[in-house]
């Protein structure tokens, strides 16, 4: 009883923090959401009575892959993103493609129930061995996989949208942009720190 | 009622020990603040704070009060919600490891039915730690790099190009030093073949004679984990970050009365922490090797005994840091990183490897 209270009360805050860390413009609080996801995490892992998989995420992901990026974000001194106002149309298909997504989860839930699930390795003997692992991966816990395996679709194809290269004419205007930018800066004073 | 009473008696004897433990870090803290003072004038061949009291013992209410009613100023184009979020993080950061102080051996002797309610069958003893985790060194070092955010959140919030390179510093002194440190505590987990603080003191009492206290076998590691610990809490020769230019501040510049207050906190209880690791790691925590003989083990005595020695090789690391910060020159910050990673790291990790040869042979 108290194990669901706790579950519920971090589940829901990893599911702020993450919300959050996709919601800001400023990518420092990005940042600092995603730590708040990895403590939330890491105090399921407590609820689940594995304290050295909490101790650990804490040490390695919040105390020094997000270290890293904050670093990186602080030393690139990073703006906020200005909205495009030229891509207002892009929410109705991004709603759209949501529903599609829905519907792909929800497919693969239903299959996924329909499986039949039957362990065909011994378990004594294979435990911890390749074998016992794929064998579990496609019958015990197919959902999982499915759901990661959308999960890192989703991942790829974002990071691939998010970097892309403009057309000619969108380039030109980002460039002059950046360039008045810096003109402007070069009139003030512009110290240089080295680190 | 008393249904009530007994689901919620665990709850209630935690939450009763983390309050003891709270007034003992904070009353430490504080007399830690004068002792500086004091020692690092006579040190400078002066006499410290004594207007405010008999020695000037109640000079840290006064600064208390002094950082209370100081203004609060906020700056104009910082980040809001991240400049009120940075001395949080630091304080917090810095105060949990309260939970796993070993301050002392389990009483054994308390007869606990003078309880009312029923409250005390089935209870044997009153361990002196407030809570023993299975990994708990591994809990430790967590929160000392979570602790970074403190300094690196600080230093960005301020829109103030000094508190930005100071904080950028310090945080990238502070994750180079945690290498190191954390390499210089493995020996002392192999020897004693726990991550659980009590049971490193354990282990050290139940060796041979020569290893009793780990400083003996460890002294290489002891003396990697005192400069990484000195690099850590950002103290004298490593506080390039807090006195950058000895005009600004670092990445404290642009907070004032009570979030000031809290920064300044955490790098006392920060330095608190360090010395109670040192200790429970190379000087054996609360055990001591004869005291055994004078009062039984488990009962109150020993425990006192063992409380009052460990308090107060506490109070001597607490003592040998500002001996340091009365001594030594400052470190430039070149020189700092190539000293963290050119020479501690590959200290400790020689440390470690000849660690695990003399075990060897030992075990075999």
């Amino acid at each position: 009883m108290a194990t669901t209270v706790l579950f519920f009360i971090f589940a829901g805050l990893a599911i702020g923090c993450a919300l959050s860390t996709v919601y800001h413009r400023n990518p420092l609080y990005g940042a600092v959401s995603l730590v708040g996801v990895f403590v939330s995490l890491s105090c399921i892992y407590v609820t689940l009575a594995a304290p050295f998989i909490a101790a650990v995420q804490i040490l390695i992901y919040a105390g020094a892959i997000m270290v890293l990026v904050i670093f990186v974000i602080m030393l690139l001194n990073l703006d906020e993103e200005k909205p495009y106002r030229r891509l207002n149309y892009l929410y109705a298909l991004g709603g759209f493609l949501g529903i599609v997504l829905l519907a792909q989860t929800f497919f693969v839930f239903v299959a996924v129930n329909k499986t039949p699930k039957k362990t065909i390795v011994n378990p004594d003997e294979t435990v911890g061995k390749t074998l016992s692992i794929g064998a579990n991966m496609y019958t015990e816990y197919l959902l999982p996989v499915e759901i990661v395996g959308v999960l890192l679709l989703m991942a790829i194809i974002g990071g691939v949208i998010l970097v892309r290269r403009l057309s000619q004419p969108e380039l030109k205007l980002v460039v002059d942009n950046e360039l008045e930018l810096r003109n402007e800066a070069d009139e003030k004073d512009d110290y240089r720190i080295a680190l | 009622m008393e249904q009530i009473l007994k689901t919620a008696f665990p709850f209630l004897v935690y939450v009763v020990g983390l309050t003891v433990v709270f007034g003992i870090v904070m009353g430490v803290v504080a007399y830690t603040v004068l002792a500086e003072r004091k020692v690092l004038g006579w040190i400078q061949g002066r006499i410290g704070p004594n207007r405010v009291g008999p020695w000037g013992m109640f000079q840290p209410f006064a600064d208390l009060l002094k950082f209370i009613f100081k203004e609060d100023l906020v700056p104009d184009k910082s980040t809001k919600f991240i400049y009120f979020l940075a001395p949080l993080v630091a304080v917090t950061c810095a105060m949990m490891p309260m939970a796993i102080y070993p301050f002392g051996p389990t009483i054994t002797t308390i007869d606990w039915s003078f309880l009312p309610f029923g409250l005390g069958e089935g209870i044997r003893a009153l361990p002196l730690i407030v809570a023993r985790i299975d990994v708990g060194l591994l809990y430790v070092l967590g929160i000392t790099s979570v602790g970074v955010y403190g300094i690196a959140l600080a230093g960005w919030s301020s829109n103030n190009k000094y508190s930005l390179m100071g904080g950028l510093r310090s945080s990238a002194q502070m994750i180079s030093y945690e290498l190191a440190m954390g390499a210089s505590i493995l020996g002392v987990v192999m020897l004693a073949g726990t991550l659980d603080l009590g049971g490193i003191i354990e282990a050290q009492s139940r060796s041979p004679w020569w290893s009793r206290w780990y400083i003996i076998p460890q002294f290489i590691g002891f003396i990697v984990f005192l400069i990484a610990a000195f690099a850590e809490t950002n103290r004298v020769p490593f506080d390039l970050p807090e006195a950058e230019t000895e005009l600004v501040a670092g990445f404290h510049t642009e907070y004032s009365a009570l979030k000031f207050a809290l920064f300044f906190m955490a790098e006392y209880i920060n330095m608190f922490t360090v010395s109670v690791m040192c200790t429970t790691l190379f000087l054996g925590g609360w055990y001591t090797p004869f005291v055994s003989y004078v009062f039984p083990v488990g009962s109150i005595g020993y425990a006192l005994a063992s409380f009052i020695l460990f308090m107060a090789k506490v109070c001597a690391f607490l003592f040998f840091y500002i001996w340091v910060r009365g001594t030594l020159p400052r470190f430039r910050f070149d020189q700092l990183m190539n000293f963290g990673w050119k020479f501690l790291l590959p200290l400790a990790l020689a440390n470690v490897i000849l660690t695990i040869v003399i075990v060897y042979f030992l075990n075999s």
